[in-house]
């Protein structure tokens, strides 16, 4: 390759400047090489104050010095780490004021799996696993019965309409509290953290869900976070995280006190189920009526033995005995206004009583009910003036009727 | 602005929760079958009427629905959301 120097040949009438040098060996270098992809080793990496980052990137035979300027590795979710072998796209280059060849990079690839982001992930997990924050320990419990849940999520996303179906059909006794936040894109991680201070300063809540729903790898990576993953571990009340679906797990999910598959599944460990919850009453209910009729049956029985071993003398004893208990049991149907509990032995009795009682029972034995146009019972002969038109209900329908006078 | 970690302020549900508490306590009071027949009809009352004051308690139930934001003074508001669970 022939390189076409930007200088004269003929001889000059002063030396060259470092300066013009170094320049011109930059515009040579800058010319002959467009922006290439180059592959190496990551080492003596550096991050500036002023967020640039120089290091080199080596193989086994060359190295070349590297700079990755600010507004190029701000994109970067993290630092690479000496060792690390990486791609990287860039330009090659004459720094004049150290006189050496520099390759400027503008793409950086890690060329592990997961590339710079499961690098980012694994350095974030690390960091919070040493300030123990993802120590099974520190996990507290839901409360079971909650009245304020707050949920830090996107007003318009399907997690929030997920969450407030699951609630309404479950739970519906509760404030169900929106934090807004943006869960997706570049400042989705610093609303987030936002809006989960805000949270944190509202005084009245009992549980926390943070999440969102479904999307790629890149849509959940704000749940990914260390600081989002941070004001999860610093909420007050107990957290739910939902992420996603059922595979997707992020730091936040690591954090939470409680992970839920989908939030809304995050909505299902929140709250108890209204109709499990009736349920369970009634089984107290079966358990209440139970055990107190086999406390009355058990007196009964202890009664019944010691009259028959009693003599005369203490026959008044126990009588009052079964008095008292004949009593217990009617302010026991008393208190019992619920079926359960009547629902047992009794049941059938009262039934066939109220059978008995039935009108329909009476006027099938023969009697029949008359009633005037206003529908009032005639009951009496006075009720029944000379001429008086009635209706007479019998067992299988009405008829109509006159009154003559009486004979 | 805070509150110490675990408190809520009174209301219907630590009811249902202690509702709760008393009635697992009267069912096994009762199985145990060392109370005297008066005292068993006291907690088999308190028991019908703990039940129903727990089912009232579910049945009077409406989700409300609330927006938090920023309040002046860095505290922390909430605003009725429009639109419940069928919107």
């Amino acid at each position: 390759m022939s390189l076409e120097l930007p200088l004269d040949d003929a001889p000059r009438e002063r030396p060259l400047t470092i300066y013009e040098l170094t320049e011109s060996a930059r515009q040579v270098l800058e010319r002959a090489f467009p922006a290439v992809w180059v592959e190496g080793e990551v080492s003596n990496f550096v991050r500036q104050s002023s967020g640039h980052w120089y290091f080199t990137l080596k193989d086994k035979q060359a190295e070349v010095r590297c700079a990755m300027f600010r507004g190029d590795n701000r994109r970067l979710p993290t630092e690479p780490e000496n060792g690390l072998k990486v791609f990287g796209r860039g330009r090659l280059t004459v720094y004049g004021a150290r006189g050496a060849m520099q390759f400027v990079v503008k793409d950086l690839v890690a060329t592990t799996e997961g590339g710079f982001h499961a690098i980012a992930l694994e350095r974030a997990r690390r960091a919070l696993e040493k300030d123990g924050l993802l120590d099974p320990a520190r996990k507290r419990p839901l409360p079971p019965f909650p009245r304020v849940i707050g949920m830090v999520t996107s007003p318009d996303g399907a997690a929030w309409r997920d969450v407030v179906a699951v609630i309404a059909r479950r739970w519906p006794m509760v404030e169900l509290v929106l934090v807004p936040a943006r869960v997706q894109g570049d400042d989705a991680p610093r609303d987030l953290c936002r809006a989960l201070a805000l949270a944190d300063r509202y005084a009245r809540l009992d549980v926390l869900i943070v999440g969102r729903g479904g999307g790629s790898k890149e849509d959940l990576r704000a749940f990914d976070d260390e600081q989002v993953a941070r004001a999860v571990a610093a909420s007050r009340v107990p957290t739910i995280s939902a992420v996603g679906h059922e595979t997707d797990v992020t730091l936040t999910d690591l954090v939470a006190d409680v992970r839920a598959a989908t939030p809304s599944a995050a909505a299902e460990k929140a709250v108890p189920d209204r109709l499990e919850l009736l349920r369970y009453l009634a089984s107290l209910e079966a358990g209440l009526g139970t055990a107190a009729g086999r406390r009355l049956e058990a007196a009964g029985a202890r009664l019944a033995h010691a009259r028959s071993r009693m003599a005369g003398a203490v026959t008044s004893r126990v009588r009052e005995a079964e008095r008292r208990l004949g009593q217990a049991m009617l302010r026991m149907r008393a208190a019992c206004e619920s079926r359960a509990a009547l629902r047992r032995a009794d049941t059938e009795r009262l039934a066939a009583s109220l059978d008995a009682l039935s009108p329909l029972k009476v006027l099938d034995r023969g009697y029949s009910v008359a009633r005037d146009g206003a529908g009032r019972v005639l009951r009496r002969v006075a009720d029944f003036p000379s001429g008086l038109g009635f209706r007479l209900r019998v067992v299988d329908g009405e008829v109509g009727a006159r009154a003559e006078m009486p004979t | 602005m805070s509150t110490p970690r675990g408190t809520t302020p009174e209301g219907p549900t630590p009811s249902l929760q202690a509702d709760l508490a008393r009635l697992e306590a009267i069912v096994r009071a009762l199985e145990a079958q060392d109370v005297d027949l008066d005292q068993a009809l006291a907690l088999f009352e308190e028991g019908v009427g703990r039940l129903r004051d727990a089912r009232e308690r579910l049945a009077a139930a409406e989700l409300r629905l609330k927006q938090l934001r920023e309040a002046a003074g860095g505290g922390a508001e909430v605003d009725d959301q429009a639109g419940g669970p069928g919107a």
